[in-house]
């Protein structure tokens, strides 16, 4: 166990120095780093956002309000074939996930019918080869219509990708630094903002679903706006952005949707020198618009966002170019904000904020200089301690500690994997159980030597018998670090991934570094250099 | 020159007193949890956190009664490390995962017209119900499982009777970690399951350690008294338990003084676990061995025995 032949002294000197090699530009600064030559490796470990301050925000796709929307299209779809078959119904009731009503006269063709336009209704989300999306039965005249399990998934699927698109454009919008957008499980969105410690502005522009309509006001009817009575049919009660208490009364029909929209920017009134979003409409959104308002001269059209009126002005002319601009009372923050919700587009459903953690850059930085000491003063405690313990065998397994020290940061590197506060703890506890495994083998060292072994013997059979009990007590604690990772997320996934690095390196180094180090010298070995006095 | 090999003391002698001993620990945890129980963090309890840095002292309970003034339930204030860093804890909201969020503004806008100093920001933390919910489910089933998987790895590294020794020391250092919490009123958030999967590992670490000189003992005195046997054991690897439990104190033990207050509930845990799994795999994990009927019939050329 203790000859090396020069093949594998190469290799395990190899394997260390190229470790190392990958943790080196962590004792640089950026600007340092970039004027390295190009064969030293540049990456740095990657911080965890309590180290380096920063935002991390979990969010929820409410999926209820997908499902809703899609039974209430599919609400319209149905009366609609109803009436056109001249079919009277009666009992409707619309649940959460069906509808069901009482008709006579229902037969296979008019389910065929509506089956053939809600299908036409959601090209976009089926899944190829889809022969239908929903499941209608029939018991005598009372009749259910459900959607398939199938579409459901594929619905709220299509909506947290769409939410997830959406979300990732308003960020970029706003210029934020090496954000991370990533889709966890089946509805969730995980965010990480590096250098944002407090994410108010992200939060509200991503609480806003953004959905930006224009319609007629309903002037058919006289009303107080602070205490409107009922709307007629075919128009809703709207309260305004600026004020909760004021209401409009507001046509249902939509006369052009934020979808066709193209561009949205942020400005100022010439005249007024009030903040302003300026719009502009694709082709068919300015077609639609310009009809729309050359039919209503004279007559106020609401510019709806998240159903409520942003303003309500009175079209003086047919708009027929396409663009125009929307002003709120807003201040320029505002109206860039409400530009940026235009541009990226509407949400397809509400997102919910199911957790934050944000850290400011001085508790990180704090963190990591704490961690430093910590770890400089445990690890000078622990050197002296094995020098006291094991002498010259102590001094060993302090040079492999060390080097064991660098690795994990090496290999911390060169994965980019994500360094933590936990982290350092990992590192640190590291630094107390690292030499576990050369204590397990000088131990049997003296213990052989005791048994009358002579000092190569007793060196050699050290290492072979402490084998499997330094592997079977590495393997528990890697056990549980992987456990840890896959159970946890965020900066405690840190702590895990440092363990399970301080494992390997801490056992590889045992196992070649120190052992190379003592058969360099193992003609010289005495019994007192490994703890035990000469006349032992 | 510090040297502890070839003890020779009789553990298995104080057996009966350090299984009382551990009987009456585990009793005191088990009531604690049940009188006292554990004081979650909002990790798990759900609410908000907030820690704010200010440029002078600030009198605290003047703050706390401002702060209860707003109709927020129940607000935590206290010192954190300095009398100049704050810890804000204010409990969830009822209301659902939406309305937890406009707790921070609130409590921002009256720092912000109370506090007279700059306040800096440090951390804020908001965890919703749902997400709480989930955490305590998955950090009870990261404890169970990791128990479980000892169990299924020291039954096919050794035999079963040892498998069942070791996770009842496991079960012992989890329970008494977390009774320790119970009676501290310690904080109990994500980190702290994290200490505790460590300790399971590094417990069985270190009872691995004795077993497999247990094992190693068995096949090499096939005669020797069971209760000899095992006081033999313990003390040939009573040298390497107490040096890696010393180096791993020192590590924790410094980062418990300089690694700063957002660790410190943390490695609190860790140096609580690693004292408990030291004690349990010698006067737990080992003595138990004795009453589970080992084998003593081992097969000095099986597949498993790499030793010699």
């Amino acid at each position: 166990m203790l000859y090396f032949s020069n093949l594998k002294t190469f290799s395990v000197l190899s394997v260390i120095i190229i470790t190392l090699f990958f943790a080196v530009p962590n004792f640089f600064s950026k600007d340092q780093i970039n004027s390295f030559p190009n064969f030293i490796p540049k990456q740095q470990v990657n911080l965890g956002l309590d180290l380096q301050g920063g935002s991390h925000l979990l969010l929820e796709v409410d999926t209820e309000e997908i499902i809703k929307e899609r039974v209430e299209n599919l609400n319209a779809d149905v009366r609609r074939v109803l009436k056109k078959n001249n079919l009277n119904y009666s009992n409707f009731k619309v649940s959460n996930e069906s509808l069901k009503f009482v008709v006579e006269g229902f037969n296979s063709e008019i389910q065929k019918e509506i089956s053939e336009l809600s299908m036409s209704n959601s090209q976009n989300i089926l899944a190829m080869g889809d022969q239908t999306n929903l499941i209608i039965t029939q018991e005598e005249n009372t009749v259910q219509i459900n959607f398939t399990e199938e579409f459901i998934k594929q619905s709220v699927s299509n909506a947290v990708a769409q939410s997830l698109e959406i979300v990732r454009r308003r960020i970029d919008e706003l210029g934020t630094r090496e954000p991370s957008i990533q889709r966890q499980g089946s509805s969730r969105i995980i965010i990480q903002l590096p250098g944002i410690d407090d994410p108010d502005r992200i939060k509200s522009l991503l609480g806003q679903t953004a959905k930006l309509t224009f319609q007629l006001v309903d002037t058919s009817v006289n009303f107080d706006p602070f205490n409107p009575s009922k709307a007629p049919i075919g128009s809703e009660i709207l309260a305004s952005d600026a004020d909760e208490e004021f209401k409009y009364i507001v046509k249902k029909r939509i006369m052009v949707g934020g979808e066709n929209l193209v561009d949205a920017q942020p400005g100022f009134d010439p005249q007024t020198n009030e903040p302003i979003v300026s719009f502009r409409f694709d082709r068919i959104g300015a077609t639609k618009f310009g009809r729309v308002t050359q039919q209503n001269v004279g007559k106020p059209f609401a510019i709806v966002l998240d159903n409520k009126v942003i303003s309500a002005p009175v079209i003086r002319e047919a708009i027929l170019g396409g663009s125009g601009q929307i002003s709120g009372g807003f201040d320029s923050e505002e109206a860039n904000d409400l530009a940026i919700l235009l541009r990226a587009g509407a949400l397809p459903a509400p997102l919910i904020i199911l957790e934050e953690r944000s850290v400011g850059p001085d508790l990180g930085a704090d963190s990591i200089e704490a961690g430093q000491f910590a770890a400089i003063i445990g690890f000078i405690a622990v050197i002296i301690f094995m020098i006291f313990v094991y002498r010259y065998f102590g001094l060993l397994a302090d040079i492999a500690l060390i080097i064991n020290l660098f690795m994990v940061l090496g290999v911390l590197s060169l994965f980019q994997a994500t360094l933590t506060l936990p982290g350092i703890a990992g590192i640190i506890l590291t630094i107390g159980m690292a030499v576990d495994a050369n204590v397990l083998i000088f131990e049997r060292v003296k213990e052989e030597i005791r048994n009358g072994s002579n000092m190569m013997n007793a060196v050699e059979n050290g290492y072979k018998r402490a084998l499997s009990t330094i592997l079977d007590a590495n393997i528990t604690t890697l056990i549980a670090a992987i456990i840890l990772f896959f159970m946890a997320s965020g900066p405690v996934r840190g702590f895990s991934i440092t363990l399970a690095i301080g494992i390997f390196t801490s056992v590889f180094t045992a196992f070649t570094f120190t052992r190379l180090l003592i058969s360099f010298n193992a003609k010289r070995l005495k019994p007192n250099f490994v703890g035990l006095s000469k006349n032992a | 020159m510090l040297n502890i090999s070839g003890t020779q003391i009789n553990f298995l002698k104080v057996r009966v007193i350090t299984f009382i001993l551990s009987a009456i620990l585990i009793f005191l945890s088990i009531g604690a949890f049940f009188v006292n129980g554990l004081n979650f963090g909002i990790d798990f309890k759900g609410g908000t956190l907030i820690e704010i840095e200010t440029s002078q002292e600030i009198e605290i309970s003047g703050l706390r009664d401002n702060l209860n003034t707003l109709e927020l339930g129940d607000v935590q204030v206290q010192e954190f490390g300095s009398n100049k860093n704050l810890l804000i804890r204010v409990e969830q909201q009822l209301g659902g995962d939406q309305v937890q969020q406009d707790v921070v503004q609130i409590v921002k806008d009256s720092l912000g017209s109370y506090l007279s100093s700059d306040i800096n920001f440090r951390r804020t933390e908001v965890v919703g119900p749902k997400v709480s919910g989930e955490l305590i489910q998955s950090g009870a089933i990261a404890i169970f499982v990791a128990v479980f998987a000892m169990l299924v790895y020291i039954w096919f590294r050794f035999e079963w009777q040892f498998s069942l020794g070791a996770v009842l020391a496991l079960v012992h250092d989890v329970i008494l970690t977390i009774g320790v919490f119970c009676i501290t009123q310690l904080e109990f958030n994500l980190p702290i399951i994290a200490a505790i999967l460590t300790i399971v590992g590094y417990s069985m670490n270190d009872t691995v350690v004795v077993y497999d000189r247990v094992r190693e003992n068995l096949r090499k005195y096939r005669s020797k008294e069971i209760t000899d046997l095992l006081n033999l054991s313990i003390n040939d690897t009573l040298s390497r338990t107490i040096v890696t439990s010393v180096t791993t104190l020192l590590a924790l033990l410094s980062l418990f003084i300089f690694g700063g207050e957002v660790i410190k509930g943390f490695t609190f845990a860790m140096i609580w676990g690693v004292i408990v799994g030291t004690y349990s795999s010698i006067f737990v994990a080992a003595p138990l061995l004795r009453y589970l009927d080992v084998k003593r019939e081992w097969n000095t050329t099986s597949a498993v025995d790499s030793t010699r």
